[in-house]
């Protein structure tokens, strides 16, 4: 084998990375409130006008921006997600009391274990999250070894939305601090994985030792230096579009 | 301290010295979760000399207290979304890990609030009731994972409702989970299916614990007198 670079991922405008979204996709969103929300990919599919989503999120938006906007504007069909109320979630909140979204709420952990195993091609497992809930209703629940599980399914999405804070062209990804939350594991479980990164690196410039998502898992990449935070946003009142 | 933290009451203890109470009895060397609001106080008062790292549900272990203004970097909070600080030894990974801690056994101990507890150790602390917008972030993970659910909540409700029942009314969170339960009157253990008193508050009389209590309370053991600092 020669030494060659490996395979690149494009470098895009957000614009041409969502592009391709249609009505009706399933789009995992990173984040755990402001922390990893990729604000800037969320505006552009705002501005792209993809309609009647599936969006896979820990929360269900904040104020004016990002996901709170999406919901306002009308796109949203259904979240997936944890915990959907937050100290201003009204956008949600307002839609789902008068009937307009459909809530699945699902453990914290049983929502990442869905996005993990939907990437690593596991359909469906068994969890003690849950056993004896309202959230069990309805699943299969066995037992193992005297003790009762309930199974619960993967999630895929068709579209994955991940802040990361550098990449190099391969994909491969770094994250600071505790943005990396949901991150590595909705690139893993989305056919298309777009991630925005702060600093876009050559093949070879990140060390391989410190990569955290590798770049198999990835798809398109999009350059936002200097990427706004979804609290700093909201503490200043702003508004998309 | 918060004024609600420091508010006096005609009886029993403070939330500061309910947190203080629970703080005692975590042990050295234990990873522990914290739930959002009182069980986030008990951090501040666990004994000096003990080894405790903190568990945030979004990705860290080992985080500390609240950083100063300018140092507020919104992509490290935990769990309630408040900006924290790393200890040294924290480390930081994904949600699936995260919760991985929690889930596979890893977490010694989930201090957390409470609606109600029945003593064959059930818990419902997400949902009061099927009104509103269904909520539970991580609490069902933390305690059907964590090996001891402890949890710290006032005895009654505003109203004076015990909040330890013969049976939970509202959703569960889950089945037989408790083990502890930390009051403003005292301390209860669910020991084979009973609630058993184990330390009163100042100013506060065994019986007195039992006739707020909706299930039958044991009383006929060792009852340590809580000392709170002044």
């Amino acid at each position: 084998m020669t030494k060659a670079m490996g395979v690149t991922r494009p470098v895009m405008t957000a614009e041409e990375a969502l592009a391709d979204v249609k009505d009706g996709a399933t789009v995992l969103i990173g984040g755990f409130g402001g922390s990893g929300n990729p604000v800037e990919l969320i505006h552009a599919l705002i501005d792209q006008g993809a309609r009647e989503l599936t969006v896979v999120n820990n929360n269900a938006g904040n104020g004016e921006v990002g996901l709170a906007a999406l919901i306002r504007e009308g796109r949203v069909a259904k979240v997936i997600c944890s915990f959907p109320r937050s100290a201003a979630s009204h956008h949600f909140n307002e839609a789902y009391l008068n009937g307009r979204i459909e809530l699945e709420t699902v453990p914290q952990g049983t929502l990442a274990e869905r996005i993990r195993a939907g990437g690593s091609g596991i359909p469906a497992f068994y969890t003690r999250t849950s056993v004896g809930t309202p959230l069990a209703e309805g699943k299969p629940v066995a037992t193992f070894d005297g003790r009762d599980y309930v199974q619960e399914r993967a999630i895929t999405g068709d579209l994955a939305l991940v802040k990361a804070s550098r990449a190099d062209r391969c994909g491969n990804l770094q994250f600071h601090l505790a943005m990396r939350n949901f991150g590595p594991i909705m690139c893993m479980a989305a056919t298309c994985a777009v991630v925005q990164a702060d600093e876009i690196l050559e093949p070879g410039e990140m060390d391989p030792e410190q990569v955290v998502t590798p770049g198999i898992f990835v798809n398109r990449l999009v350059h936002v230096p200097g990427a706004v935070q979804e609290q700093v946003l909201f503490e200043q009142g702003a508004r998309y579009p | 301290m918060t004024e609600a933290a420091t508010k006096p009451r005609a009886a029993g203890l403070t939330r500061s010295q309910m947190a203080w109470r629970a703080a005692q009895d975590i042990p050295d060397g234990a990873f522990v979760n914290l739930g959002i609001g009182m069980p986030e106080l008990a951090a501040q008062y666990v004994p000096e000399g003990r080894q405790v790292t903190y568990h945030s549900e979004n990705g860290i272990l080992g985080f500390g207290e609240g950083p100063a203004p300018e140092d507020v970097d919104w992509d490290l909070i935990n769990a309630g979304k408040k900006p924290v600080t790393l200890n040294p030894g924290a480390s930081i990974f994904h949600h699936a890990d995260s919760f991985a801690m929690i889930r596979g056994g890893h977490i010694d101990l989930a201090l957390l609030g409470a609606f109600q507890i029945a003593p064959n150790g059930d818990l419902a602390n997400w949902r009061a009731g099927n009104e509103g917008i269904p909520a539970v972030g991580g609490a069902m993970d933390l305690v059907s994972g964590a090996k001891a659910v402890w949890c710290i909540t006032e005895h009654t409700t505003k109203t004076g409702e015990p909040k330890l029942v013969e049976s939970c009314s509202y959703p569960l969170t889950g089945i037989k989970v408790v083990s502890r339960i930390y009051t403003n009157l005292g301390v209860v253990h669910i020991e084979d299916g009973r609630f058993v008193l184990k330390a009163v508050a100042p100013g506060v009389t065994p019986e007195e614990v039992a006739e707020k209590t909706g299930a039958f309370l044991d009383i006929s053991g060792e009852i340590e007198r809580i000392a709170p600092p002044a």
